[in-house]
């Protein structure tokens, strides 16, 4: 019983994690532009099989040394879409920089496709497949490296945001861009750096959750829409609340797959969603745009 | 030093998509002066001030900054040359702490000029500092316009552009922030004041214009503006 209880919570979170890594992505990227970037998804993706093919597929670099490459290929990537499709449209209006980012997403997804293939690909955990025995659970290693990770990234992105001078100077522009730019901020610069933060917590979580779920060309498109469901039910424009919505959403999966059924976990988390939408429409943490006149 | 006008803007036009907002705008501004600019609602005001500040694109003209043609210039930029604007509505950033808010307005300067943008905001707004650690979105309008002043002083602007700093305040709120331009001016400040409380700038300012429908029509002495027949009866109701 509380063994159960105990396997369905560390499941939840691990997933919960992934999802809260995409969702404070897309967070402050709406911080800091109002643009929803669907391309977010992809960029846990690009993490997880640029892993697979330097160590696994190649063996071109060790483990240690595949997944920061990994990363930071991502982050590029992520700033070349930044510079490429974004800046250069922007004074096109939201609803035309929110297609092209699904247009990136596709983009994404099909060089992948055709330069890595369509099979799944994996890697060991980083620490075996040894199990860690709590409360009666069994629970994989690889779970601690992600839910380890995740909080040490909340801490830091915590600190940035908090902080440090271009910390506040981000979440200037995102409370009011005008303003943030009669003092002195370079808005385009703040874009650019969310877009290459996004791009690396994704990738981040796609390189920790590849050992347990594996992955594909297309995974990221379901994780997309899991991570955006994690932003809408934490509050969106908060990174924080993002996180929360994440293990959230996870726990609740994990929740119905194992007390109910699995074939019901994404209907009742999507159900749960739009019933906290109807409540508070600006999400768990969210706050109700105001403006005091 | 020299006799070039702190401040030359040129034959200046802007528009929002086709519809023109200001035409030909000429004036200057020299150094340690306090010029008002005075106008009704939708005249142009506001759009000037952002063309100089650099946050809205123009049609034609030239502002030269220090003599300097300064068109080409982004908004960051000027701020770093010394041109620092307290927009109308005061737009602090709600959500960041009243001492964040300052240090954001002191962005990309030195450490030594913080530090003194930092007394100085203090000092000249003592409620300010009680509440530093208050997030500035719990401010009332008086002191978040204090703010917003104390925000833009802190990159120890040569030009400072006020939008409309009475608007929406308590008078006795208005007679302090009238005060403290007055101040600001005599400690050697450049302003360019934009208001419709048109009676109080041009009684404080140096000289003024007056700006309809996005064309200058009238420019003089603050005085002399004020007790001039059209102006009387365009904005001041007498």
């Amino acid at each position: 019983m509380l063994a159960d209880f105990a396997q369905f919570t560390a499941s939840g979170l691990t997933r919960g994690a992934i999802y809260a890594l995409v969702g404070m992505g897309f967070a402050i990227i709406y911080n800091a532009s109002n643009i929803i970037n669907f391309a977010q998804g992809e960029f846990v993706m690009l993490g997880g099989m640029l892993t697979a093919f330097l160590f696994t597929t190649t063996g071109l670099l060790p483990i240690w040394l595949a997944v920061p490459v990994a990363i930071a290929a991502a982050t590029i990537a992520g700033v070349a879409f930044y510079r490429l499709a974004i800046e250069p449209a922007q004074r096109a209006g939201l609803a035309t920089l929110i297609i092209i980012t699904i247009g990136g997403s596709v983009l994404l997804r099909g060089i992948v496709e055709v330069t890595l293939g369509k099979r799944e690909f994996v890697f060991p955990a980083f620490s075996g497949e040894s199990n860690v025995q709590v409360l009666g659970a069994s629970i994989a290693s690889q779970s601690l490296w992600v839910l380890g990770t995740l909080a040490i990234v909340a801490a830091l992105l915590w600190w940035f945001f908090e902080k440090t001078l271009f910390g506040k100077a981000m979440r200037a522009t995102a409370q009011s861009p005008l303003a943030a730019q009669l003092v002195g901020i370079e808005t385009r610069h703040v874009l650019l750096v969310s877009f290459a933060l996004a791009a690396a917590l994704g990738a981040l979580g796609g390189v920790l959750t590849t050992p347990i779920t594996l992955t594909r060309y297309d995974i990221g498109i379901m994780l997309g829409l899991k991570g955006f469901a994690a932003t809408m039910l934490g509050g969106l424009g908060n990174p924080f609340g993002a996180l929360a919505g994440g293990l959230v959403l996870g726990l609740v999966e994990a929740f119905t797959g194992g007390y109910v059924s699995s074939g019901y976990q994404d209907a009742i988390a999507f159900l749960l969603i739009l019933t906290v939408l109807m409540v508070r429409p600006g999400g768990l943490f969210g706050r109700v745009a105001m403006d005091r006149v | 030093m020299s006799a070039v006008p702190l401040l030359q803007v040129q034959d200046l036009s802007s528009s929002y998509g086709r519809i023109r907002v200001l035409s030909t705008v000429s004036l200057e501004i020299g150094r340690g002066e306090l010029v008002a600019l005075v106008g009704s609602n939708g005249a142009g005001k506001t759009t000037l001030l952002r063309c100089l500040s650099g946050v809205q694109p123009i049609d034609g003209g030239t502002i030269r900054f220090g003599g300097h043609d300064i068109n080409h210039l982004r908004a960051s930029e000027r701020v770093a040359l010394g041109i620092a604007q307290v927009p109308e509505g005061r737009l602090v950033f709600p959500q960041l702490t009243i001492e964040d808010n300052l240090l954001l307005g002191g962005y990309g300067r030195n450490r030594a000029t913080v530090s003194a943008g930092f007394t100085r905001a203090y000092a000249m707004f003592p409620i300010l500092a009680e509440r530093r650690r208050q997030l500035a979105g719990t401010l009332s309008g008086g002191q978040q316009q204090m703010l917003a002043l104390g925000r833009a002083l802190m990159s120890a602007p040569k030009l400072l552009l006020l939008d409309e700093p009475s608007m929406g305040l308590a008078p006795v709120v208005v007679e302090r922030i009238f005060d403290i331009i007055d101040e600001l001016r005599a400690s050697g400040t450049t302003i360019l004041l934009v208001e419709q409380n048109a009676n109080a700038a041009l009684a404080l300012a140096d000289r003024g214009y007056v700006i309809e429908t996005g064309r200058i029509v009238l420019a003089g002495d603050g005085l002399d503006l004020l007790e001039d027949r059209r102006v009387q009866e365009a904005y001041l109701g007498v």
